[in-house]
Formats: structure tokens, C-alpha cells, sequence
């Protein structure tokens, strides 16, 4: 049943933007075809509400928001400057590390045990930072000055080490089976969106310098290794982050489904729309939660398309068309890079945030680099490079089906080995392959529309 | 018929507008054929033109009274044209003997005897091949890619600009080994922007302005012509 | 309750987060035992051939072990780039694809009863993995990459493509030989064991050295060897070097671009069969790791010079000595070297071993920063 009308779904998205290609009609208006795929993706979520359940449907629309943002962040880095960030998720993690940094409760007996020493030894790497800098920039370039960066930052290393290891020993030995970290500054969750996106904004400033200017391929690999850094540092850092212990319990800024089942006005609300009141609580929390994320959705698509359509947008596009005319038109072309490379890693660390503050813990395991950022890829590819609300589209699609596609897949793998023995060897191993063909499948989507519809579904103007 | 004959050339690059109007450039066998005019004149356009880098809208190319026109570069070079370009006209990382090499990648007969005349005439390209030809000096480096050039065994032998930003003496070198090499019957085509010295060895000059062929005459008479030194050679 | 919380999300195999890219585990089981084990020795040369082999066993072994695997991986990596001018992503799941067919072939050669006792049956499987590999790429190429060719399209765009092939690639491994680790090896696993060498020699310290580890390093030297006679003394490798510096100019002396783009893809392949065949051997085969491969690959190469095959070499070497020196604890060496009572009571380890592939990255950072071209002057725009 879901299958049918899933697939029935698909069809209506390809014909709405294939056919009139393929069979050599004119276009629709544009204006027309955007709002029918919308409006069909709409219907997609309205679908699974129905058969499946309203809180899978609300569930899904939620990080189907939460993509689109990511999107649009990759989309400025992208679309309108070519930019090339294989590091997203490393940025999104960002934005979880501020989750919890704002809003998790402080542990008074972790600072009390440890927090001087990880001052001392933040000072030191400070310092030792400073020393190298400016040992590299007083000393003449010379076989000395190798060896004189070497011992500052071999000797630093190690005396960081020795205040930093003891303070962190202690610090996660208060209480670990629940705490073991400095734990955050139990202020409103909320905050921790901004505040993410500064972070993520700091690390693309630090990227950025490095990395842009150089070729394309470089700024690729680079922001890779930041994200396995900034991955390792998450999962490694008990401290900091509990590590793979996870950070649970972070506070909401929606209510709980159980206040919400014990207030009266909510009961009475839900007994006169004749619904069970457990059910539409939960329902009634991810409804919150899709408003505050429709609301940042707005707001920094809204922004975009200004930046868009301003004289600074027309430049950023100027110059990713043609790099070498606007140099010499007398554009600072790494400025303005360095500019929309961090501008975009901001808006992808709100969302990392937002995804935080939605699952309500942080699970360092969970971010992958290179898959996570392939998929936020895809979305901005098959949505349209360089127009901000196939951006979005595409962040709704691809997660819809990202998510579908296992209900989808073993479906399709239930007919194709139907007609073998129950017990065959094949059948068994192709039903329990449909779990990893999903990134496959988004690995060929997009290598087809990179080949046959590099413009994307909905192109830039 | 000149051996190279390139008459009525009108096109540009891509779908861009024309550069060349009504070009025509000849070289008989082992002349040596100068092509000079103020900057932008389509100069090298005109040069390009002739080695199919340029989509022609009207005109020919023959060679040895055969039509190339619509040859691409490759093949003409497989005709025994060869074609020194402006920059980036040798291997780098290659050493001074592997460019050489290169040179007679078509070939499959043994290219120790042209190898050997490369050397003679450019004996300090013996004396570095084992080198990388990225660590020689710039009028070194001019030297390995007419050599390069020369291993084909062409019959006409194309010089874009072979003496920009080398020193006058090192100019003055290159020249003379030109002419050496026009003596063993090859035709050369050259473009130039020291224009008093080109026109000196030239057989046959052509002033281009704006794409169009302006003067045509032996190099000699050029010289002498006080329109053309007073507009192109400075008095 | 949220039915499918982010966690589930990126990924489905979450939770078999790579083992760490190098070293043995051996690395971590000794340091606890260092100061109980220690007794006066007699001489000072004792103590000192006690830390040279210490030292040795730990860190020069696995490094050089481990250097050869990423060298190889490079060198496939930065010959893509000096050809067809993009950083292919998809290089570490071609490693995988051709090390999952060795395997599958050293499976079916296991089941015959085939076996080149005391070396592993992979080396003989390891020509048909290279086989298939290579119509594999082939196969990528003229599906995937030559319709950009001709269109001459940025490398940014040949890079995303790549990443889509990485992502299909991956997807076929684990279709076929599933997510999980395999053992292949077979055959003799040590030339020297510890206790025997230790027995030997009369040492307290022991030198051991495996059978994979050899095969590495002498495979990779014969590999190394064969390939650079290839590009120095064939015309075909000296096309392709003609190629990398100047294309146009290589067209004009008539190289044939379609021809140089296959021979490049042909031996990339081959690079990266045998790559990830001797890594599987050294450590283990799982298609995961080899995606977390991809960068210290990338930084060897970097570091080495993009595009240049002796820069991939000695970026490889620099990028597992580091790895493993910086992330090694000097405490039980040091010992050795000073006087008892000034023997540290802390690990001396500059960096936790959790951060060794980040060692990498800091690496790469810093040619970025100083010398972007890297150490062998590849190409930097």
C-alpha cells in the first residue's frame, strides 16, 4: 500500500520535472512547477501521516526541516561560490557541542576537581601556539628555526600533558556512570543554536585561512580533516563531551509530553478533538518543534535569498563563474571566499544544533564525515546548485527517501527473491543487503543528475 | 604554389566574433615567412589558424597542394607540420633528451640521426640532457622546444614568438639558428614581436592590423618601405 | 517517543566505528608492564640495543609496515591527479573493491586445497583481484568520468562525481562480501617471533616480525621498482609523464590522450588492488576502513607533492612515521636510556593514540600553510 502510492509519488515528481524535457514540450512556467513539487512533497509527509502514523510523519518532517537548512548552508558555500566542503558534519557536530555546552547543567564537583587544570593547560597551549609563531616569524629561515619549532612544540605537548591528564583523570572520575564532564551552563537550549553557529563559523575562519586560495581540491580534503578531527575530539574527550558515553536528557524548548498529559487544558483539548491524550501529546511536541524549525527555516531563506539578489550575491556568483576576470576586475576573491565559506558553516552549525536540541542528547558515534556530508550533497545537487529553494526541496526529498527507502528497498527485495526457496543461500543474503544499499542509491542518484541534470530539480535562475 | 598556402582566412575562436578577415599567409619551401603588426593585430591568431586550433568560417589551408583545412592539429602535425607555442612549449618535469623524444612520439622509426642534428645545432642541449628542461634558462629552454619541434622531421616548422623575454644576444642566436634551419628546405613560419630583426631574416613578411593583411612583401622591402617603418618599426 | 532518532540516521552501520588505521595491538598491551618487567641489566649496551629494538619493534616495523600500504595507496591517487587532474575520492572503495575479489578468490583457492604454504594464498589471488579491479575502473571511466572528460569539466565537478562512484563502489563491496571483517590470511603468520628472537639474542626486549609485514615492504619495493622503469624507460610511461606536465603539448607531439587516461587508470588500479590486499593481510579487511583510509592517502600524497610519484613515497613514509611516532609512549624507552631514578612516571606520549589519523591532518595543515606544493614541488593550482 505505502509502496504503491510512494511510487506513484515518485512518478508525479518525475513527470512534473522531466517530462516536458523528455517528450520536447515547453517547460512549465517555473513558477508552476516549483509549487507543484512542493506541493507534492507536502502530500508525500500528508501520506506517510496516514498509513503509517502522524508521528512518524512529523518525526520525518522535522529533519526533513533540519536538512533543508544544512542544505542551505552547503548551497552558499556551493551554489553560490563553488565552494567545495567535504567537512559538513564535522560543522554540525560543532553545533551539538554547543547544545551542550549551553545547556546541559554544570557539574559543580567536576569544575571543583579538574577545571583549574584545563585552564592551566588551555593557557599553555596558548602560549605555546604564541611562542611558535613568533619563533617562525623572528627567525631567520634556517635548519635552527626547524629545530627550535620542533622542541617548542614538542616541550609544550609534553607539559600540557602534565596539567592537562591529571585535571582530566579527575574530572571524569566524579560520578562517571551519569556525569565525568564539566557539563554546560544550564542556560535555555535556544541559545545553543546561535552559539553553534559561531563555533562552526570559527572553525570555517580557521579552514578558510588555510585552505582557500589554494586549489579546489585542497579545501575538499582539508574541511575532511577537520570533520575527523572534530569527530575525534567529540568521541575522544570525555570530558568535555562524555565521549561515546553520550550526553543525555539535554533540556527542551518544548514542553514534555508527560506535563503536557498531566495538564488539564491539554487532556480537555484532546478528548474534544476525540484523540487519546499520550498519542497527541507526542504529536503536539514535534508539532512545536516543526514550528521553531519552520520559523529558522524562514528566516535563513529569507536572508539567502536577500544575499542572493544583492550586489553581493551578483559578485559572489560573478566571481565563481569567473574566477580569473573578476581578480583582475580588482576583487578579493579568498576575502569574499573566506566570507561565504564561513557564512555557510554558520548556518550548518545552527542546524547541527537544531539536531541536537531535537534528539535531545548528543551521540558522538553517530557522526560519520564523509556519508553524513555526502547526503547534505545530494539534497543541494538534486535540489538545484545555486538556487536556494531547490536547496530546500532537496533537503525534503532526499530525506524522505532516505528514510523511505528501507520500507522501499525490502519490499523490492521481497519481490525479487519471492520466487526462491525460502532457505535459499541468495535470498537470505540479498534480504540482508537492502540495509546498505541506501547510500548506493544516493551515490547513483547522484551520479545520474549530476550527468543528465546538472542543473538540478529546480534550477538556478 | 607555395608549399604552405593559407589564402582568405576568416574566423575566430568558438562562435566569437572574427578575428582574422581575408588573412592570407604563404611560405614557399625552406623560406622563412615573418608575420609582424601591432599588438593585437591577430598575429598569432593568424598563426593558429593555420595549425586548425581556430574554427575558419572561409578560406583554405593547403599543404604541399594538399587541402588541410579541416584537419585537426594532430593530424596536421602527422602531415609534417610542427608548432612551437608561445609559453609552456617544453616538458618541465621531463629531462632535455625525453622532450626530444616526445617530440618523435609519432615516429616509429629510429630517431638517433634527427636526435644527433638537434644537438648539432643546439650543441648546449647535449651538453644538458640529462637535465630537466624546467631547470634551464629561458633562451635554453626556446632552444629544447624548436628542438622538440624539429624531431617530428616537419616540413614547416611554426614559431610563435620564439624570442619573448629572452636577453638581445640570446635573440640574435636563436635567429641564426633559424636560418640554419630554413637552409636544410624547411618552410618557417614565424610570429614576431621584435619586428626590425625578424623582417632582417625574413624571405617574406606580413604586417597584420586588425586581422587583415596590411603589407605583404619580401622582408628586405619591408624594411625599406618608410610607411611601414614609420608606423611599424619605429621610424 | 521518536521513532528514528539521529542517531540511527547517518548511517546503518554506526556502530562498527573503524578499528584504528595502524599499528599492532600490541602497542597498547605493553605499556602497563613497563616498570614491573624492568631488571638491572649489565651493561650500558645492553640497555641501549634493548631501546633500539624496543623502539624497533613498535615503532620502525609497523611504520615502515604500514608507510609501504599508504605509499602505494598515494601513488595510485596522485597519478589520477597528475592525468586526469582530480583528487578521486573513490580511490580507497577501488582499494576494497580489489582486495574483497582477492578474497573471494583466496576463499575459492582455500576451498581447492590451492595453497603456496608458507606464504598466504592472497598473493596468489591477488592477479585475479587486480583483473577485475582493473575492468572494474575501466568500467567507471567510461560510464562515469569520460562524459565529463569531453566536456572538459572542472575538476571540482570530476571530484563530486568520484564521490558518488566512491559511494556506489562501497555499496557493491558490502553488497557482496557484506560489512563485516574477514579473515583471509593463511599461511606462516611470523619470520620472527618475539620470544624467539628474545631466546636468540638474549635480550630482554623482543623483535617481532610478520609474514604480512614482510610481504608489504618487499612488494612494495618490487612494485615501486617496476613502476617507476615503467615511466622512466617506456615510451608509454614517458608519454604519460609528457602528459602530466603539458597536456596541450603532449597533443601536439600526437600522445594519444585516450590511450594515456586508460594506461592511467589500468595502473591506479593495480596500485590499489595490491594496496588494499596487503593492508587487509597486515590488519584485517573490513570495507569500512578503508573509506577512513582515504586521509591519510590524500595527505601522503599532498605532503609529497601532488602528481608526483616519489613525493606519494616519501609523503607516505612521512605521514605512518609520524602517525605511529608521535602517538608511540616513549616512557619504557626512556628507561632504558637514563638512570633508574630519573625514569618519568608518565606515558611521554606527545598525542593519544585516538588521534593517530589526526596526526595526518595536522600534517597536511601545515605543508598547506608553509609549502603547498609539498616536499617533492608537485602542483599546487
Amino acid at each position: 500500500m505505502i509502496v504503491t502510492l510512494l511510487g506513484l509519488a515518485c512518478f508525479a515528481l518525475l513527470v512534473v520535472s522531466l517530462t516536458p524535457r523528455l517528450v520536447g514540450m515547453a517547460p512549465l512556467p517555473d513558477r508552476i512547477r516549483n509549487v507543484s513539487l512542493f506541493a507534492i512533497m507536502a502530500l508525500l509527509i500528508v501520506i506517510v501521516g496516514m498509513i503509517q502514523s502522524w508521528n512518524v510523519a512529523l518525526a520525518l518532517l522535522n529533519l526533513c526541516l533540519i536538512s533543508s537548512i544544512m542544505a542551505l548552508g552547503v548551497n552558499i558555500q556551493w551554489g553560490y561560490a563553488g565552494l567545495l566542503n567535504v567537512g559538513i558534519m564535522g560543522f554540525a557536530a560543532l553545533g551539538g557541542v554547543a547544545a551542550v555546552l549551553i545547556s546541559a547543567d554544570p557539574v559543580a564537583d567536576a569544575w571543583a576537581a579538574g577545571a583549574l587544570g584545563i585552564f592551566v593547560s588551555f593557557v599553555l597551549a596558548v602560549v605555546t601556539v604564541m611562542a611558535a609563531i613568533y619563533t617562525y616569524r623572528n627567525m631567520a629561515p634556517s635548519m635552527a628555526r626547524n629545530l627550535a619549532l620542533f622542541a617548542i612544540i614538542v616541550i609544550g605537548l609534553i607539559v600540557i600533558r602534565y596539567f592537562f591528564g591529571p585535571a582530566r583523570d579527575a574530572i571524569e572520575d566524579v560520578n562517571p556512570a551519569s556525569e565525568g564532564y564539566l557539563g554546560g551552563l544550564g542556560l535555555p537550549i535556544i541559545l545553543a543554536w546561535p552559539v553553534g553557529g559561531i563555533f562552526a563559523g570559527l572553525a570555517a575562519w580557521v579552514i578558510g585561512k588555510t585552505a582557500l586560495g589554494l586549489r579546489s581540491d585542497y579545501l575538499a580534503i582539508a574541511t575532511l580533516g577537520i570533520a575527523e578531527i572534530i569527530v575525534a575530539i567529540i568521541k575522544h574527550e570525555d570530558w568535555l563531551t562524555r565521549g561515546v558515553k553520550n550526553v543525555s536528557g539535554l533540556p527542551r524548548p518544548v514542553p514534555y509530553e508527560i506535563d503536557l498529559q498531566q495538564s488539564q487544558w491539554f487532556v480537555d483539548l484532546a478528548t474534544r478533538l476525540g484523540q487519546d491524550p499520550a498519542l497527541s501529546s507526542s504529536v503536539f511536541v514535534k508539532l512545536c518543534y516543526a514550528v521553531l524549525f519552520t520559523i529558522v527555516l524562514l528566516a535563513v531563506l529569507w536572508l539567502s535569498e536577500r544575499a542572493l539578489n544583492s550586489p553581493w550575491g551578483r559578485m559572489m556568483r560573478a566571481i565563481r563563474d569567473n574566477e580569473v576576470s573578476a581578480n583582475a576586475m580588482g576583487k578579493d576573491v579568498v576575502a569574499r571566499h573566506l566570507q561565504v565559506f564561513v557564512l555557510g558553516s554558520i548556518v550548518v552549525g545552527i542546524a547541527g544544533a537544531m539536531l541536537t536540541t531535537l534528539d535531545g542528547q548528543l551521540t558522538p558515534g553517530a557522526y560519520q564525515p564523509l556519508r553524513f556530508t555526502f547526503l547534505i550533497w545530494v539534497m543541494v545537487i538534486l535540489g538545484g546548485s545555486g538556487n536556494n529553494w531547490g536547496a530546500v526541496l532537496g533537503g525534503f526529498v532526499v530525506w524522505f527517501f532516505w528514510i523511505q527507502a528501507e520500507p522501499i528497498g525490502s519490499w523490492l527485495m521481497e519481490t525479487i527473491t519471492s520466487g526462491m526457496a525460502e532457505d535459499s543461500a541468495l535470498r537470505i543474503h540479498l534480504l540482508n543487503s537492502t540495509a546498505h544499499m541506501r547510500l548506493m542509491t544516493m551515490g547513483l542518484i547522484l551520479l545520474l543528475v549530476l550527468r543528465f541534470s546538472p542543473r538540478g530539480l529546480i534550477p538556478e535562475k | 604554389m607555395s608549399y604552405l598556402s593559407a589564402s582568405n582566412m576568416t574566423g575566430g575562436y568558438g562562435r566569437g566574433a572574427d578575428i582574422l578577415h581575408d588573412c592570407t599567409i604563404e611560405a614557399a619551401e625552406g623560406e622563412i615567412a615573418v608575420i609582424v603588426g601591432p599588438n593585437g593585430a591577430g598575429k598569432s591568431t593568424a598563426m593558429k589558424a593555420v595549425f586548425g586550433m581556430l574554427n575558419l568560417r572561409e578560406g583554405s589551408v593547403t599543404l604541399d597542394g594538399e587541402d588541410i583545412t579541416h584537419l585537426t592539429p594532430q593530424d596536421r602535425v602527422a602531415k609534417g607540420m610542427a608548432f612551437v607555442p608561445q609559453t609552456s612549449n617544453v616538458f618541465p618535469s621531463m629531462s632535455v633528451e625525453e622532450n626530444l623524444e616526445m617530440g618523435a612520439f609519432l615516429r616509429r622509426d629510429n630517431i638517433n640521426g634527427t636526435m644527433e642534428q638537434v644537438y648539432e645545432l643546439f650543441p648546449i642541449l647535449k651538453e644538458k640532457r640529462r637535465q630537466n628542461a624546467g631547470e634551464l634558462s629561458g633562451g635554453q629552454r626556446q632552444q629544447v622546444a624548436v628542438g622538440r619541434a624539429l624531431m617530428t622531421q616537419p616540413k614547416l616548422l611554426m614559431l610563435d614568438e620564439p624570442t619573448a623575454g629572452v636577453s638581445p644576444i640570446v635573440m640574435d642566436e636563436l635567429f641564426d639558428r633559424i636560418i640554419e634551419v630554413a637552409r636544410t628546405g624547411i618552410s618557417i613560419l614565424m610570429v614576431e614581436q621584435n619586428a626590425r630583426q625578424a623582417l632582417n631574416i625574413a624571405d617574406k613578411g606580413y604586417v597584420l592590423v586588425q586581422g587583415r593583411n596590411r603589407f605583404t612583401d619580401t622582408g628586405e622591402a619591408l624594411m625599406n618601405d618608410p610607411e611601414v617603418r614609420k608606423s611599424f618599426l619605429g621610424g | 517517543m521518536i521513532p528514528k532518532s539521529a542517531r540511527a540516521f547517518w548511517g546503518d552501520d554506526a556502530k562498527h566505528f573503524p578499528a584504528p588505521p595502524c599499528g599492532s595491538p600490541s602497542l597498547f598491551r605493553n605499556h602497563g608492564d613497563a616498570r614491573s618487567f624492568r631488571q638491572p641489566s649489565e651493561s650500558l649496551v645492553m640497555e641501549l640495543l634493548n631501546a633500539f629494538i624496543l623502539l624497533s619493534n613498535f615503532v620502525l616495523v609497523p611504520a615502515i609496515a604500514y608507510g609501504s600500504q599508504l605509499a602505494l595507496g598515494a601513488l595510485g591517487v596522485t597519478l589520477i591527479y597528475g592525468i586526469l587532474r582530480f583528487s578521486n575520492f573513490a580511490h580507497g572503495d577501488t582499494m576494497a573493491f580489489g582486495a574483497m575479489v582477492t578474497i573471494l578468490f583466496t576463499w575459492w583457492f582455500q576451498s581447492m586445497g590451492i595453497s603456496i604454504d608458507p606464504l598466504p594464498t592472497a598473493l596468489l589471488a591477488l592477479p585475479f583481484g587486480i583483473l577485475f579491479c582493473i575492468g572494474f575502473v575501466l568500467a567507471t571511466d567510461r560510464i562515469v568520468y569520460r562524459f565529463y572528460r569531453r566536456q572538459k569539466a572542472a575538476p571540482v565537478i570530476f571530484l563530486i562525481a568520484s564521490m558518488g562512484v566512491m559511494f556506489v563502489t562501497n555499496g557493491i563491496v558490502r553488497f557482496i562480501i557484506g560489512p563485516n571483517d574477514q579473515q583471509f590470511a593463511d599461511g606462516e603468520r611470523f619470520i620472527v617471533k618475539a620470544r624467539t628472537f628474545k631466546q636468540m639474542t638474549g635480550l630482554e626486549e623482543g623483535l617481532s616480525f610478520k609474514v604480512s609485514q614482510g610481504i608489504t615492504v618487499v612488494t612494495a619495493i618490487l612494485v615501486v621498482i617496476a613502476l617507476f622503469w615503467f615511466l622512466n624507460r617506456t615510451r608509454t610511461g614517458k608519454s604519460m609523464r609528457a602528459y602530466s606536465d603539458n597536456e596541450d603539448l603532449a597533443l601536439l607531439s600526437g600522445i594519444n590522450p585516450d590511450k594515456v587516461v586508460m594506461v592511467a587508470w589500468i595502473i591506479a588500479a593495480t596500485l590499489a588492488t595490491i594496496a588494499g590486499t596487503l593492508y587487509g593481510l597486515d590488519k584485517s579487511f573490513k570495507p569500512f576502513t578503508y573509506l577512513q583510509l582515504l586521509l591519510p592517502i590524500f595527505a601522503a600524497a599532498i605532503v609529497g607533492g601532488l602528481g608526483s610519484p616519489i613525493g606519494a613515497i616519501a609523503g607516505g613514509f612521512v605521514i605512518a612515521f609520524s602517525e605511529i611516532m608521535v602517538t608511540y609512549a616513549y616512557k619504557k624507552f626512556i628507561a632504558y636510556l637514563v638512570p633508574e631514578s630519573w625514569e618519568p612516571d608518565t606515558l611521554v606520549q606527545l598525542l593519544s593514540t585516538d588521534y593517530k589519523f589526526a596526526v595526518s591532518f595536522m600534517i597536511l595543515l601545515l605543508v598547506l600553510l608553509f609549502r603547498p606544493t609539498g616536499i617533492f614541488a608537485g602542483k599546487s593550482v
